[in-house]
């Protein structure tokens, strides 16, 4: 796997290139500067430290200790804390220190806040962030990518932003939206990826797909990290004639159901992949919507990549072979070619 | 306490503190994989509580807790190889450093990386050797930080209604990551919240080898017995970062002198040899072994295979 995860994108030469991270970070300040109510809070976020990867770093020296608020190890509390908060109208930013620890809060996210508003009309307006994503050989509990749990759940919103743009516009819409969101930023991605991102307020709402290629043979879509591995794959498959449009969600809930299904029926050829397991995984949810609304427009079936039915391993030769990867995909995407 | 059992805590302490500081060394030259977490400061709690288990019980160390594997018989081969993700590894490349390094043939169940989860897993185990009255005890640690999570007190309750078998060792080394204790908990005073649930409470100094031992040592039997759970409270200090990519900047460099001259090593060593229990040359031989060792074990796992990809799926059903 290469250090950039095969991102080809060029940055526009007139804009300011942000790291993945810089671009998170910069979306928390801004917001905490427009908005008192905001505030961020989870292990090790505080002080000078700013969190296990200094996402927050500078925060609570430009904040101060009442808006970046150093938790103890207690998820679930801090979780549950944050949704109360939220009812009295402030908007937390929770950073979970792995995405994987986010089991802990579960029953918090699942039972309280995403059903708030639907049982007592009230808003939950917390934001979690959720560091995840592998292929960095971090053990089977600092590398998953547990959105299908959440995604199935009625009341949250869902996103995985591939972009350093897209991380700092998809964090401002989340962190103003009403409702609880998880955001899921890929690690990976952190120091590796650096691109342009717009100064000042930029908002790239929730729920909305972007076309990252355009092409004519077969669709691939995908989100987070793995839209890198796609955009590669999609690079090596034009060496052999085939044009390939990928579609980066964005957004896992709610669905860009328009724009998946038009590019899906555009080409009649589509994979989706994703770096989660892909048992019962979001590529399920994409695959059976366009069996369900495009199945006339389909030259061939749908192609599902996703992690192995198996927890993620650390091992170098096990995890890669768990997780798909642009030549992988790339395999996928000629076979459905030729099909 | 006898001489010979004296000198065998210098040499589990050496062996730990030498397997430590070679991994330390290779991850800083880049020859490691992943992260890795040193337990340097707390060799005394981890070889003092290893060596006071019995053959019939079970411990569930944390990730500081090398001492406590390999005094359990867990081959630093093994350890080495997991830490590489090899195949000879303790878990066979699946997972990382000293998480899931568990073998129950050794009484031993791996760190359990979601704090504080080896509390309620191991009064489990405590709570079988009840229901089958066994005269055998559970042991697991906890770090300062593992102890502000519900499932820490959920565990301190029912270990208390039900006077299970189960001994807590609390390793309070002062900070969990980066955060100190004052910005953890109003009041840390362990011992005192344990005693609340109706259990045996005790603070040890952590860096005092035979006091862990002595301490561990009665609160085991005592659970065997049918006497009901310990917690016991050790203090000690993380001497590195928490994990090998932190330089721990936010530790006062005078916490950490003051800390290193109560190096647990160290000390035991000077008390054997002021109190006439060891020679120079017996600790010097002790220490050469120790390096022997570690480095046929780095050599093993260096050169051991690494898993076959075609295995991914194997084992993940009983
Ligand atoms: C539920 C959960 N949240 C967060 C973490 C990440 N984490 C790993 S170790 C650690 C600090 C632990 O501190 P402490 O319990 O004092 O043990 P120490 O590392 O100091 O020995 C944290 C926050 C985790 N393992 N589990
Ligand atoms: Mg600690």
């Amino acid at each position: 796997m290469s250090d950039n995860f095969g991102f080809t994108e060029t940055p526009a030469s007139s804009g300011r290139e942000l790291t993945y991270l810089e671009a998170i970070a910069e979306a928390i300040r801004l917001e905490m500067e427009r908005d008192e109510n905001v505030l961020v809070m989870g292990e090790d976020v505080g002080g000078g430290f700013g969190g296990a990867f200094k996402v927050t770093k500078g925060l609570a020296e430009r904040f101060g200790d009442r808006r970046v608020l150093n938790t103890p190890i207690a998820e679930l509390g801090f979780t549950g804390m944050a949704s109360g908060m939220a009812l009295m109208g402030l908007r937390p930013i929770i950073e979970m220190q792995f995405a994987d620890f986010i089991s802990t809060a579960f029953d918090s996210i699942v039972q309280f806040a995403s059903t708030a508003h639907y049982r007592m009309d009230a808003a939950v307006p917390w934001v979690i962030r959720a560091p995840s994503d592998g292929g960095i050989r971090s053990g089977p509990f600092h590398s998953q990518n547990p959105e299908a749990w959440f995604v199935h759940t009625p009341g949250l919103k869902v996103v995985a932003p591939a972009t350093p743009a897209d991380a700092k516009g998809l964090l401002t819409a989340a962190i103003r939206d009403d409702n609880p969101v998880i955001y899921f930023e890929a690690k990976p991605l952190y120091r590796s990826l650096k691109s342009t991102v717009p100064a000042g307020e930029h908002v790239v709402p929730l729920g909305s797909a972007v076309i990252r290629r355009h092409g004519t043979d077969v669709t691939v879509i995908s989100y987070g990290s793995m839209v890198h591995q796609v955009s590669a794959a999609a690079e090596a498959v034009e060496a052999d004639g085939i044009s390939t449009m990928v579609v980066d969600l964005r957004s896992l809930k709610p669905l860009d159901v328009e724009t998946i299904l038009e590019a899906a029926a555009s080409t009649g050829k589509v994979v989706v992949t994703h770096a989660a397991n892909r048992m019962a995984g979001v590529g399920a949810e994409i695959a059976a919507l366009i069996a369900e609304e495009a199945f006339e427009s389909l030259d061939g079936p749908i192609v599902r990549m996703g992690g192995a039915d198996t927890p993620v391993p650390f091992s170098p030769p096990l995890e890669d072979a768990y997780r798909p990867d642009a030549a992988k995909i790339a395999g996928a995407i000629r076979e459905l070619a030729a099909w | 306490m006898d001489e010979p059992t004296q000198i065998e805590m210098y040499a589990w302490m050496k062996l730990t503190r030498t397997f430590d500081e070679q991994m330390v060394a290779m991850w800083k030259q880049g020859r490691g994989l992943g992260g890795t977490f040193s337990g340097r400061g707390h060799e005394a709690i981890s070889v003092g509580a290893g060596m006071a288990l019995g053959p019939d019980d079970v411990v569930a160390p944390m990730h500081r807790d090398l001492g406590t594997y390999l005094v359990r018989g867990m081959r630093p081969e093994r350890i080495f190889g997991n830490m590489l993700g090899k195949a000879t590894g303790a878990s066979r490349g699946r997972d990382a450093n000293l998480h899931g390094v568990g073998d129950l043939d050794l009484g031993i169940i791996g760190f359990i990386s979601h704090l504080p989860q080896s509390l309620p897993t191991t009064l489990g185990v405590a709570m079988a050797f009840k229901y089958r009255d066994e005269p055998r005890a559970a042991m697991t640690f906890v770090g300062d930080g593992g102890t502000t999570s519900g499932a820490f007190h959920e565990t301190l309750n029912m270990a208390g209604l039900w006077q299970a078998p189960f001994v807590l060792v609390i390793e309070n080394n002062q900070y969990a990551y980066s955060t100190p204790l004052d910005q953890q908990m109003h009041s840390p005073n362990f011992s005192e919240r344990a005693s609340v649930y109706g259990i045996t409470t005790v603070t040890v100094d952590g860096n005092a080898v035979i006091d862990v031992f002595e301490t561990c040592a009665e609160a085991l039997e005592r659970a065997r017995m049918g006497g009901g759970p310990t917690v016991i409270e050790a203090t000690t200090m993380r001497m590195l970062g928490h994990a090998i990519h932190d330089g721990a900047e936010y530790v006062p460099a005078g916490l950490l002198e003051e800390w290193e001259r109560r190096d647990p090593v160290t000390n035991h060593r000077k008390h054997l040899l002021e109190s006439d229990v060891a020679s120079e040359a017996t600790l010097d031989q002790l220490d050469a072994t120790a390096r022997e060792r570690i480095a046929a074990a780095i050599a093993d796992a260096e050169g051991a295979p690494m898993p076959d990809p075609d295995t991914l799926g194997d084992g993940v059903y009983a």
